[in-house]
């Protein structure tokens, strides 16, 4: 153990000066998705059932499109968020920092999987 | 990762159980933890029967009793007696609280008495708050100014004072940073609801001056934004008031001050 007072182990290395465009930005996401996520449920769920060439044309019609690509875009975005949070929560040290790399990946990645489906449909 | 058992040198294990008042008919059950870092010996709850008919009616009453009695080397903290000094913080029927205005009415069936979770023991049921006191001294706890001292005193408005109440009767006693999970798990770096209550106390001070300085000191990932609004610190406070509120307080002059 470290010979190190009380209040340098409290203190550390200071404030990092972030975290409040991270929570901000959480918050903004969430009001999205309160309103994405039922306009979603609206459009998308007519075509549970329906075959393939139907919903192809539905999904090339713009407003079913994009109103899908905003809510996986942004509800991916948010999952990337807080699935950060959770693992700051629970890992330490350099597993942590592996772990968000390896999260944000997989959630860009995702993003980017579900914009080529939808724009391929689309147009 | 997160520790999710505890080590082996903490298991607890069954105790002694003290013999019964004689001739007593009003008796209560206390289960007390103890542990001494002195016996070498891993945690154990010991049972003690404590007579209410000569008891007063709170948790503190009877482990005064249980130690002036019975046990003379369990070990607590305690000073006022009345919810002022913070002193008795501890976990009483899996409630942190103050030993001294808990009744043993409010618990059904045997008392069961544990230090403040998740925070290294001292001895019995005195938990280190070293850690937690340097947590608060490093919010500075005290009225910071610019402008040269007035010659009679700083003033204050009645509605900027009346901000202050509900964050200066705080005692520190850390019921609530011992009650969120999020302090369990990172409580190295998270400040916790308690000193981030008596951040807001002085960030909200109509008098104080370095408001910015004290935002700046709090903005980060672990010292702030590890509350996730789980709302123990302000189910389990003793004395009423609500840190969950103080902290989403300056994450609202986080964002004022940056969007």
């Amino acid at each position: 153990m470290a010979f190190l007072t009380d209040r340098k182990r409290a203190d550390g290395m200071g404030a990092a000066k972030t975290g409040t465009a991270s929570f901000w930005w959480m918050t903004v996401s969430s009001v999205a998705l309160l309103v994405l996520v039922p306009i979603f449920i609206f459009t998308a769920g007519p075509m549970i059932g329906k075959d393939y060439a139907t919903v192809t044309a539905y999904f090339s019609r713009p407003f079913p499109a994009i109103v899908a690509l905003l809510t996986f875009s942004v509800g991916l975005l948010h999952f990337k968020n807080g699935v950060t949070v959770l693992i700051e929560d629970y890992v330490q040290g350099l597993a942590r920092k592996i772990w968000i790399i390896v999260m944000t990946c997989v959630s860009y990645a995702a993003i980017a999987t579900i914009v080529f489906a939808i724009a391929r449909i689309a147009l | 990762m997160v520790q999710l058992t505890l080590p082996k040198n903490s298991r607890i294990t069954r105790g002694k159980v003290w013999p019964k008042p004689d001739g007593a008919t009003n008796v209560r059950t206390f289960k007390v933890y103890r542990w001494n870092p002195d016996d070498g010996k891993t945690p154990q709850v010991d049972t003690y029967f404590v007579d209410l008919d000569t008891c007063g009616p709170m948790v503190l009453d009877a482990l005064i009793k249980i130690k002036s009695e019975i046990d003379p080397t369990l070990t607590f903290r305690r000073s006022c007696r009345e919810g002022i000094c913070g002193s008795c913080a501890m976990n009483v029927d899996g409630i942190n609280t103050l030993a001294c205005i808990y009744g043993m009415d409010e618990v059904k069936g045997d008392v069961k008495i544990y230090p403040l979770p998740h925070m290294s023991v001292v001895k019995d049921l005195i938990p280190d708050l070293t850690h937690f006191y340097a947590q608060h001294a490093s919010i500075m706890p005290w009225l910071e100014t610019k402008t040269n001292r007035p010659a009679k005193e700083w003033l204050q408005s009645i509605d900027d004072r009346k901000k202050l109440d509900g964050l200066y009767e705080c005692v520190m006693c850390a019921c609530c940073s011992t009650s969120c999970p999020s302090y369990w798990w990172n409580g190295d770096r998270y400040l916790g609801p308690a000193a981030l209550l008596h951040a807001y106390r002085w960030i909200v001070d109509s008098r104080d001056e370095a408001t910015g300085e004290r935002l700046d000191q709090l903005e980060d990932p672990f010292k702030l934004y590890r509350c996730h609004t789980i709302m123990n610190c302000t189910k389990t406070c003793p004395k009423g008031l609500n840190p969950a509120k103080s902290i989403a307080s300056i994450k609202e002059m986080m964002v004022e001050r940056s969007v």
